[in-house]
């Protein structure tokens, strides 16, 4: 059924940001096509009205009182960042939306 | 030879700690001895905090000078699967991407351990994102099976299997998202059991699928297994999915094995093609004892379980395309691109194309794929209905049966590199261990004798429903017992000599 | 912004064509903790000082629902008249961006927790428009950026980013109206009525300030045209982040004159973002992406699912309060006053100061003359908001209580009202300090009168002869003498008195 083609995968490789090499486009495709085929079987179930289960615990309504808890100080906040000023997280310039 | 303190199991060690005759100074010592000594060959570990190790023995042996009382394994030294934050110590969950990454937090089962005085000898190796079936995935280097280094521990927490088959730790903890736990422990003849969904905390465990992560305790005996279960286990309000009941009562199944009167169910679907011939027959033999022993054996038909690893491939995949999302280069781990030149959507694509390796791309591509509008409901929302398929099958099941029992794993530990690059041929070493991840029941995997066509471990699963974790360790611990005796001494003692 | 929008004019507009909005809010709850964790939600706290594990979205962190945000959704839920969901879950909207730190929103997606509702709004003129409501969903807000190096702080020539996760995972509630059709050329209006009524409500409940200028509340305009008579809708527009009232009914009106401009044009609407300009009051195209945006929602499945009982949706709907709409009319019936006269009320911000000097002791009229007069007119001098006046409605109650007594005629109560916002003390300071007090002395003011007539006989004589309206020329007279002091109603009968005239 599947048939990935290699443009499918480099926009799946642009939605989940990775940049990845036309090599790795080529031998993902082929990859992603066999897996998609052998697990493609689920959809047999697709018709029969049996309810999804996305939690495998039927637990409901676990809330926390709106009640502060201390915080990580800034310096253990930004003690992994790649590189920071002021206080804050910097990041190379971000073009998305103004 | 060796030292005779790495031999010891940790009911013996924390016993030992407790009445003087070691401290656990000692014991700690010749734990790192002895992974100085072989862990070169075996490379189970990422990570040893030695001074970590020590301070916390030092800790322990100060506790009882001043008498206080110590927990029911203080002193004991553990290996921890590098999937848990640890605060101060690197967490990298085998990934190049959080190379170097020292978290400001623990983990709830860090916490936890650090509390009961066990002893964090260091961070075990693992399949990258606990994405395998063999630690070849890891950034740094596969382990080696201590029963013949050139093949594979098991996967995802092949490091933790190996550090207690070649006798660096008597404890370590692993995760299992669909057999990370009980493969390994099938593969290096050691225990491993992944508990109830919900009975051990996430917070703190790096994320590969939420909905079936599932932390648990390795140890070489069934005893040592539930004295970590108790240690670990129970409610955590940090984790919104951890199951707010008291713990089932573990240790005291695990001191009173039996299966007297116990109904026990054989799948019909977990045989047939693909399983190794000396599986099925050491397999075969533990039903003959479980039948020996008391037990009434029930065959079960489960046919959903045809498609439980379909419904993994899709549903692991989705969830982890979602939770790696976040590793982005921009708050915490590698950047690559940072020249000025590129943007931050061009480095965060940059920095996951360097940092995460092909099987985690692959996933990630896979859930992405399955997760995008028009294909949503032909394979996620399909796997979904299998899931409550699959529970449905158990729960009809377990009106019949007390537990399940099947392989572990359809065969012995392959080669290294035998699979590196064929993910199908990969994913069937989950065949038995999935099922009971999306039903979020309870397993584990024990021991049961050596393939005889190639002297390697073979494991057995005992599967429990959900919250009846201590049906495992009273079955496991009967089925150990028998075992022992039968062979004359525990398996590990036929692993050669490293 | 170099680029000039063709627009065509407003009238032209609406004759050929009807508007259909869409209209989705975010406001942020006012709940001590974040969404999902424990950090504060105080503001102007120093950059990353609130964060934690979970809202900087570190490896293993995991979230917990925070009670009162969800008590709070569904407080607004029946506010606004939703069936609150029997089970509901939280879904990941996935979709990489710097400011949210798990690169997803947690958010609702099919399953909001309130749905199918809808608000009266109230237009200028009192007519009172429906707007239906889609549903109300909870999700989490991003943290802040600044940029670096670029002229103006703005993302474009900048050089690099600084990121701050104060704001990360605050409560965000999401409210979507179904297509507000039907408005006709009062859409922009309704669109402001809309957000008013919705913030005023949100007030009430006392879920959060909604202050847009803090952007505590964002609204995204949607709008699209259709040609008059047609009943399918067209390509729709989305004006992102438009945060005062009076920008969400200029973007509007912009959209429908640019909309009419391409579409009479002959050109097709693009279904894109836009951004609204408060200086120009136009809309720019922001940024077109290259492919749609595929945000591959699923299940949160690190969140159980909520399920809310109809036991606490029932006590919660029990302990709501008056509803800003309910309470107008409420009010505007027990005052007496017509729908547009409490339509000028509200548009001077009266509303809540007349109420408070009503629950001071004054009466209704005497409040709203104050505030709408003598008060209303100072606040516009200065520029200031009614509330920003340095008089309290304790004290303009205080005002009309001494003008009941008769201690202050109408001419000294404004005095002291002056005298109170000069920053010369309270009323009774003020009446003390300048010495205001009506004379009720008889002597004297016999005296005063007599003065008056003497001084006057020409008046005093076309009084004697039946012209009683020239009185006022007396009372002028004794006014000035007493300096104002005088009430000029017992002024008017001693002189009427005096030159034995009966009144009427
Ligand atoms: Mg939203
Ligand atoms: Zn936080």
């Amino acid at each position: 059924m599947p048939g990935i083609t290699r443009e499918e995968v480099a926009h799946l490789a642009r939605l989940a940001r990775l940049e990845l090499k036309p090599e790795e486009l080529e031998h993902f495709a082929g990859q992603l096509d066999d897996i998609i085929g052998a697990v493609a079987r689920v959809s047999e179930v697709a018709d029969q009205d049996v309810p999804p289960t996305s939690h495998p615990l039927p637990l409901t309504n676990v809330m926390r009182p709106d009640e502060v808890r201390p915080s990580l100080t800034p310096e253990q906040a930004l003690s992994g960042a790649p590189a920071q000023e002021q206080q804050r997280f910097k990041v190379p310039q971000i073009l998305g939306e103004e | 030879m060796s030292d005779p303190i790495i031999k010891l199991t940790a009911a013996e060690i924390a016993a030992k700690i407790a009445s003087g005759e070691l401290t656990a100074v000692e014991v700690t010592e010749a734990h790192l001895a002895r992974i100085e000594a072989v862990d070169e060959k075996v490379h189970a570990f990422l990570h040893v905090d030695r001074e970590g190790a020590l301070a916390q023995a030092r800790a322990v042996d100060e506790k009882r000078e001043r008498g206080e009382k110590l927990g029911p394994l203080a002193g004991v030294p553990l290996a921890l699967k590098d999937i848990f934050t640890t605060e101060g110590v690197p967490t990298t969950v085998g990934s190049k991407i959080l190379e170097g990454w020292i978290p400001p937090y623990d983990a709830t089962v860090t916490k936890k351990l650090k509390a009961a005085d066990v002893v964090i000898l260091g961070k075990t190796n693992m399949d990258e994102f606990a994405m395998g079936s063999s630690t070849e995935n890891s950034a740094y280097g596969p382990t080696g099976n201590p029963w013949d280094l050139t093949r594979i521990p098991g996967g995802s927490g092949g490091g933790s299997s190996a550090a207690l088959a070649a006798f660096q730790a008597p404890l370590a903890i692993g995760t299992d998202t669909g057999g990370s736990i009980r493969q390994p422990a099938a593969v290096t003849g050691t225990v491993g059991v992944k508990p109830t969904y919900g009975g051990v905390s996430r917070y703190g465990m790096v994320a590969f699928s939420s909905s079936l992560d599932q932390g648990g305790p390795c140890a070489r005996t069934v005893l040592d297994a539930a004295l970590l279960h108790e240690v670990i286990a129970g409610h955590d309000p940090m984790d919104s999915t951890s199951i707010d009941a008291p713990v089932p009562a573990v240790v005291e199944a695990a001191r009173n094995g039996s299966v007297e009167g116990m109904r026990v169910g054989v799948v019909k679907q977990f045989r047939g093609e693909g399983y190794q011939a000396g599986v099925i027959q050491r397999f075969d033999e533990s039903v003959e004892l479980l039948k020996e022993l008391g037990a009434e054996i029930v065959e079960l038909d489960c046919p959903s379980f045809d498609l439980a690893l379909s419904a993994y491939y899709l549903i692991a995949p989705s969830e982890c395309s979602s939770n790696l999302a976040r590793f982005d280069g921009l708050r915490y781990g590698l950047r690559t691109g940072d020249d000025g030149g590129h943007s931050a959507e061009e480095v965060t694509s940059l920095t996951r194309e360097a940092g995460f390796g092909p099987e985690v791309k692959r996933r990630i591509m896979l859930g992405t794929y399955a997760l995008s509008s028009g294909y949503y409901d032909a394979y996620y929302g399909s796997a979904q209905k299998v899931r409550t398929l699959i529970t449905r099958d158990f729960e009809k099941a377990f009106e019949q049966v007390d537990v399940i029992v099947s392989p572990t794993t359809p065969t012995t530990a392959f080669p290294i590199g035998e699979r590196a690059d064929d993910p199908m041929a990969m994913y069937l070493a989950d065949l038995c261990t999935i099922p009971t991840n999306l039903a979020g029941n309870a397993a584990m995997s024990l021991p049961c004798g050596l393939a005889p066509e190639d002297n390697l471990p073979v494991g057995l699963q005992i599967i429990a429903p959900a919250m009846k974790d201590d049906r495992l360790y009273k079955v496991g611990a009967a089925v150990e017992a028998a075992f022992v005796e039968k062979w004359g001494h525990p398996l590990l003692e036929e692993a050669p000599s490293l | 912004m170099t680029t000039t929008t063709d627009l065509v004019s407003y009238e032209d507009a609406l004759a050929s064509y009807d508007p259909v909005m869409g209209l989705e809010v975010h406001v942020e709850l006012g709940t001590k903790t974040k969404m999902f964790c424990g950090c504060s939600t105080a503001l102007g706290a120093d950059p990353n000082t609130q964060t934690c594990p979970v809202c900087l979205g570190l490896p293993g962190a995991l979230p917990v629902v925070n009670a009162t945000g969800v008590e709070s959704a569904v407080k607004i839920g029946l506010a606004l008249n939703c069936e609150i969901a029997e089970w509901c879950r939280f879904a990941r909207k996935n979709y990489f961006y710097p400011d949210m730190p798990k690169n997803f929103q947690t958010s609702q997606y099919d399953e909001p927790i309130a749905f199918n509702g809808y608000l009266d709004v109230q237009l200028e003129d009192g007519e009172t428009f429906r707007v239906e409501i889609e549903r109300a969903h909870m999700e989490e807000d991003t943290g802040k950026s600044t940029h670096v190096g670029g002229a103006t702080g703005r993302i474009h020539g900048a050089s690099h980013s600084l990121l701050d996760y104060n704001r990360a995972g605050i409560p965000l509630i999401e409210i979507v109206t179904k297509p507000i059709v039907g408005a006709g050329e009062r859409a922009p209006e309704v669109a402001r009525a809309y957000v008013r009524e919705l913030r005023e409500l949100i007030r009430a409940l006392g879920v959060s300030e909604a202050r847009m200028e803090m952007g505590q509340m964002r609204c995204d305009v949607n709008l699209s045209l259709m040609p008059k008579g047609a009943d399918k809708f067209g390509t729709r527009s989305e004006t992102k982040n438009v945060n005062s009232l009076r920008s969400v009914e200029r973007a509007a009106r912009f959209e429908i004159q640019r909309h009419a401009a391409v579409l009479s044009g002959g050109g097709t609407i693009v279904q894109e973002t836009r951004h609204f300009h408060e200086d120009t009051g136009s809309t720019t195209s922001g940024r077109v992406k290259e492919e749609a945006e595929d945000y591959r929602y699923f299940p949160e499945p690190d969140l159980v699912p909520v399920a809310p009982s109809r036991e606490w949706v029932e006590e919660i709907r029990a302990g709501l309060p008056e509803l800003p709409l309910v309470r107008r009319n409420r009010l505007r019936e027990e005052w007496g006053v017509s729908g547009t006269d409490m339509q000028a009320i509200l548009n001077a911000g009266a509303l809540e100061p007349i109420v408070a000097t009503i629950e001071a002791g004054a009466d209704a009229a005497s409040a709203r003359k104050w505030w709408m007069g003598e008060l209303a007119r100072s606040a516009n001098e200065s520029g200031k908001a009614l509330d920003e006046l340095a008089i309290t409605p304790a004290q303009v109650a205080r005002v009309t209580e001494l003008v009941a007594k008769g201690d202050l005629n109408d001419k000294l109560a404004r005095q002291v009202i002056e005298g109170v916002l000069a920053g010369e003390g309270t009323p009774d300071e003020v009446v003390d300090k300048r010495g205001l007090k009506v004379v009720s002395d008889e002597g004297a003011l016999t005296a005063a009168v007599e003065e008056a007539i003497a001084g006057n006989p020409a008046i005093a004589d076309k009084i004697r002869g039946g012209k009683v309206a020239a009185a006022g020329a007396l009372v002028g007279a004794v006014m000035k003498a007493t300096r104002g002091q005088a009430d000029a109603a017992r002024v008017k009968e001693l002189i009427l008195q005096k030159l034995g005239v009966e009144e009427g």
